[in-house]
């Protein structure tokens, strides 16, 4: 009797082994959140678990680049992606843009930034954070907005840097900067406003944050990566990602 | 080359500030009897075993507009500390602490309460015993607490990452500026300016290393 039940467990638990796999994700900090709401249902869905590191996605490509064990990259951007492809990094044909990005002008109170961005060329505040526009794509969008917007010049000496978009959040949630530019997704869930004030940057005044997504060498030919892409093309994970203030491809 | 300046001036401003707060807090750790001095010594430790970005994530709570070192800098009419130079300073005092304090306190320690007490017999004033007394006994408890927190101050990262802000000529150090350079796949700058720091912390160490093998040497 014993021996037929440990049977049947060592049988079940190689079953349940052969089906269900781990997922290693690198995720671009704007994108974790999501993420990690879309890998909840995941699991429940396919029986798979994605294991979520986050950062900055220039830190993850000289990672990946040395080796880092992760199956799957979520780009901040288009260009990493597109780069390790080019060095037979990532699986040909699996790129695809998961998200588009928006920039938003933010502050933790109320009352501060107004609903055309005006604040930028009138308001008076000392600090405005931006992410490392060398290094984050939000960063970037941030410099070329407030250049169009010709107020760039004007407001350097007031810039302070985050290393990544979560550290840039950071600095303004903590109120040592008044406001600053972060991805709408960070600040907003299910489509509403977490708190404080912000503006919507319009998306004419910046070059699009297209958000990519590829398969490492590393993931390659794993069932349970191939779900996880398959899954985030799904209407569920789409809605959530909607959800964050992001934008979807065509 | 400035962020390189800038380090150099943070690490020395440190280490000074630190010779003269961290003597007279070595000297009482040293020497008291008070029920407290577990709880002071355990204080000044800490940022020997907590994460940088722990301490960092909570200075740019503590000091910013909200918090009651804000409250008082915003009163003094200096605003917030985060993203200035000083602001770096502070947190820089608070996180090489322990480097300059407990080498200093263990000279102080392997003195014992003698040389003291023998300088008050021959009734020499506070000053003098600590000038002529105290200070050549524990020169090297002095020198290595000198160099390990300006070395270590040099080697900060997590702290001023956080609460730096990463401007170029006011927050920027060195170890930021590496970081960077590796986050934007400019490895041959990072090569460069980590190869710098390896070279520099291997010279630093090696010279106090030789000094104090030398002392010891002189001393039997």
């Amino acid at each position: 009797m014993i021996r037929s039940l440990l049977l049947l467990l060592v049988l079940l638990s190689t079953s349940s082994m052969a089906i269900s796999e781990e997922v290693q994700v690198a995720v671009a900090a704007n994108f974790a959140v999501p993420l990690q709401k879309i890998a909840a249902d995941f699991e429940k869905d396919t029986g798979h678990k994605a294991i979520i590191s986050s950062g900055a996605t220039g830190k993850f490509y000289a990672q990946i680049k040395s080796g880092a064990p992760f199956d799957v990259l979520l780009s901040a951007d288009d260009t990493t992606t597109a780069k390790l492809e080019g060095e037979s990094m990532t699986v040909a044909g699996s790129r695809f843009v998961y998200a588009i990005g928006k920039l938003a002008l933010w502050s933790a109170k109320p009352g501060v930034v107004d609903d055309d961005g005006r604040i930028l060329s009138t308001g008076r505040f000392s600090h405005l954070a931006v992410a490392n526009p060398k290094t984050a794509p939000y960063g970037a969008a941030a410099i070329e907005t407030m250049k169009n917007l010709g107020v760039l010049e004007k407001l350097s000496p007031r810039l302070v840097q985050g290393e990544n978009i979560a550290q840039t959040q950071q600095f303004i949630s903590t109120g040592n900067a008044e406001l600053g530019f972060v991805a709408l997704s960070q600040i907003q869930d299910n489509g509403k406003l977490a708190n404080g004030s912000v503006w919507i940057v319009p998306a004419g005044l910046y070059s699009p944050i297209r958000q990519e997504a590829a398969v490492l060498a590393k993931g390659k030919g794993k069932a349970a990566v191939s779900a996880l892409m398959d899954y985030l093309k799904s209407d569920k994970a789409k809605a959530v990602i909607k959800g964050f203030g992001y934008d979807l491809q065509g | 080359m400035s962020a390189i300046k800038l380090t150099l001036e943070l690490a020395s401003l440190t280490t000074i500030l630190l010779l003269l707060i961290g003597t007279p807090i070595a000297w009482w750790l040293a020497r008291t009897r008070s029920p407290f001095k577990g709880l002071i010594g355990a204080v000044v430790a800490l940022p020997l075993v907590l994460p940088p970005t722990v301490l960092g994530f909570y200075m740019l709570v503590v000091m910013g507009p909200q918090g009651p070192i804000g409250y008082l800098t915003q009163m003094l009419g200096i605003g917030i500390l985060p993203f200035t130079f000083p602001g770096l300073l502070v947190a820089s005092v608070i996180y090489t602490m322990p480097f300059v304090v407990q080498p200093v306190q263990n000279a102080f320690e392997a003195m014992g309460e003698r040389p003291v007490e023998a300088a008050a017999t021959l009734r020499a004033g506070p000053w003098d015993t600590f000038f002529s007394v105290i200070l050549p006994l524990a020169k090297p408890g002095f020198l290595t607490a000198a160099v390990l927190g300006f070395a270590h101050t040099v080697g900060e990262f997590g702290i001023v990452l956080m609460i730096g802000g990463n401007i170029p000529d006011k927050t920027r150090v060195v170890s930021v500026q590496i970081y960077d350079h590796v986050e934007a796949m400019e490895y041959t700058q990072a090569h460069w300016l980590s190869g710098g720091m390896v070279f520099f912390a291997f010279l630093v160490l090696f010279a106090l290393y030789t000094f104090n093998n030398s002392a010891k040497g002189r001393g039997r």
